[in-house]
């Protein structure tokens, strides 16, 4: 009863202020509209210098998507002028491969495809002379017949565990920030909304009736959550309908990972609002509490973390919700298996929301 | 006669700082109780000891025979901060409508409480209004009428008439004499004494003592003088 006139009220305050709202539900179709259209946009083909290279690999090279100009010299000028990304020099048996190295990953994956075409063209040149000393062979020893098999370059069929041959980084990306936006928008209205009535007094004035110390935090969890319900729904619907995201799994485990989330991030952002005085000090909090979070959250791998930094990922929500996400989004997982993941988040919010209860002592005893 | 208020032997400090020092008092029921005392002497300090947002170092205090903090007790107790503690983007109505769900009253007694309460502090024609647009008198006026909605038997307003104009504030005083006839019991703390003189007895707060207490006859007789403003510079003041 009591609490459901504080969610009445948080209804109230939420639907009138407008800035908030949109923050809430409109900010986060922004950002993953921008990171979408970032980092699904098409790669442009490395432009390669080839000084005295075989015909052969040269085809092989424009095969594997690489613009190739034929060119005189290796100098830097010449590297700067014609906007190449590298030159491959051949000189007898010596081959040389000068990158521009301004965007090292783009350089890594030039110089791996280099290296694939000329180890291809090796392959085929031995081949062919395998066979010929074969046949040559063969034709000295007339009578006897050797059924040669030829000799080919052999070809990798790529299949996919996860995702298809047109997967990119967003895929993957994409359910971590969906989470995450839902984590960082909640605790930042939700902390901020409650830092507002300690410091414009109504929070002391709340405690001034009979209501339960409990029922407060109960009450900011029940009205920012359907708040944070709206703002899940509109947020996987938009990345899944619009943004086409991959989403293997379920809708509703999306939801209900994300609104595990929401209430951690509700619990977290009204319990830190305690150890602030203002609204900026709140902010102060992002550097610390929130982008970290995001780090963990599987963006970049755990196996390859150090061990210190693995405990480190291990006390972060986003971790658990980022790698349920991850696999129900991406990896089509069922509710069992995220049942861990949620558990630790809701074991989390627990431990949260019991620290407000009892950080709200401090404006009354009972 | 019970007493609806007893303090007993409060002390408070912040800090090092001694706000309240061995505070003894009782307000008898039915009595409109003033606080006065310079500005810092403590008195808000003890008004929240009062209601419960505070806890004392030392001693305890009663209100209607239950130690305070109690959360049924709350029920019983209207309290009027000092600082307005309103939701500005809230209208009146809002504010007052959440105030009282808080003290669950139901919806039709809520609606006369609302009506009663916007009424006695002159705001029924603003009620519509949002907050953050109320003047500084309003605001005030609307921080009483919280106070005032679960109808409690016991009201602790500390400086509830600053800002106000002085043809409101004489209405807000003829309510509250005709609340204390309907037997509730009043504790304010003023800086106003034509407002302490209406008081059926005073208690003088100075760096967290209690230096005197009586009517406002009685106190004028102590120190022989004729208005208690003179009192209140001659107790009250720093002494020579
Ligand atoms: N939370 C606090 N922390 C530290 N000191 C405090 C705190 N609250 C009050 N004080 C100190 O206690 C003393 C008494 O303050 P209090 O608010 O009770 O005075 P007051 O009598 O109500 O004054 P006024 O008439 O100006 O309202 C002041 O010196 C004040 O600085
Ligand atoms: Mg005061």
């Amino acid at each position: 009863m009591r609490i459901l006139a504080l969610v009445k009220r948080i209804f109230h305050q939420m639907l009138r202020d407008k800035r908030a709202l949109a923050l809430m539900m409109v900010a986060p179709l922004l950002v993953l509209t921008l990171l979408n259209y970032l980092l699904s946009g098409n790669t442009v083909d490395p432009r390669l210098g080839v000084i005295k290279a075989d015909d052969n690999l040269v085809e092989r090279l424009k095969d594997n998507d690489i613009t190739v100009l034929q060119v005189e010299e290796n100098t830097k000028d010449l590297l700067l002028d014609k906007d190449l990304d590298g030159v491959l020099q051949f000189d007898g048996e010596n081959i040389s491969l000068t990158l521009t190295n301004d965007q090292p990953n783009a350089a890594k994956a030039l110089q791996v495809k280099v290296q694939q075409a000329i180890a291809a063209e090796k392959a085929k040149e031995q081949a062919a002379t395998l066979s010929a000393f074969m046949e040559s062979i063969q034709s000295k020893l007339p009578g006897i017949p050797v059924k040669m098999e030829q000799v080919k370059a052999p070809e990798i069929n790529t299949s996919y565990l996860y995702g298809n041959k047109d997967t990119i980084f967003f895929d993957q990306l994409s359910p971590i920030l969906v989470g995450f936006f839902v984590f960082f928008f909640v605790f930042l209205i939700s902390g901020i909304a409650l830092l507002r009535e300690r410091t414009t007094g109504t929070l002391e004035r709340l405690l001034a009736t009979p209501i339960l110390r409990r029922d407060i935090v109960f009450g900011y969890l029940m009205g920012y959550g359907l708040f944070a319900v709206v703002q899940t729904i509109i947020v996987v619907t938009y990345a899944v309908k619009v943004l086409d995201i991959t989403l293997v799994g379920s809708f509703w485990n999306v939801v209900i990972i994300n609104l595990t989330l929401a209430l951690v991030a509700l619990s977290l952002g009204i319990l830190l609002s305690a150890f602030a005085n203002s609204e900026f000090q709140m902010m102060q909090f992002i550097p610390i509490a929130i982008i970290p979070q995001v780090f963990f959250a599987g963006i970049f791998p755990f196996e390859s973390m150090a061990g210190w930094m693995q405990i480190l990922a291990k006390c972060m929500p986003m971790y658990y919700g980022g790698n349920a996400l991850v696999e129900v989004m991406y990896k089509g997982s069922g509710l069992s298996e995220i049942t861990n993941d949620l558990l630790v988040l809701l074991g989390f919010a627990l431990v949260f929301i019991v620290l407000n209860v009892v950080a709200l002592k401090k404006y009354r005893k009972i | 006669m019970l007493s609806t208020i007893v303090i007993n032997e409060v002390s408070k400090s912040f800090g090092k700082k001694l706000v309240l020092n061995q505070i003894n008092l009782t307000v008898e029921s039915g009595q409109i109780y003033g606080l006065i005392g310079p500005s810092g002497s403590g008195k808000t300090t003890l008004v929240k000891i009062i209601v419960g947002m505070d806890s004392p170092n030392q001693g305890n205090v009663q209100v209607l025979n239950t130690v305070v903090p109690n959360l049924k007790l709350l029920q019983k107790i209207g309290y009027m901060a000092q600082a307005d503690a309103l939701y500005s983007d809230l209208t009146g109505e809002e504010n007052l409508s959440f105030f009282a769900s808080l003290f669950k009253l139901k919806k039709d007694v809520q609606k006369e409480r609302i009506a009663y309460a916007a009424d006695l502090v002159n705001l029924t024609a603003d009620l519509k209004k949002k907050v953050q647009n109320y003047s500084g008198g309003m605001k005030r006026r609307l921080s009483l009428a919280v106070a005032l909605i679960q109808d409690p038997d016991v009201l602790i307003l500390d400086e509830p008439t600053v800002g106000i104009d002085p043809e409101l504030r004489q209405s807000i005083w003829a309510e509250l004499f005709r609340l204390k006839k309907t037997g509730k019991t009043i504790l304010v703390t003023t800086h106003v004494m034509d407002e302490a003189e209406k008081c059926d007895r005073l208690s003088m707060v100075r760096d967290g003592e209690i230096i005197t207490s009586g009517s406002p006859a009685e106190l004028k007789n102590q120190y022989g003088i004729t208005s208690l403003e003179e009192v209140f510079l001659k107790a009250g003041g720093k002494q020579q």
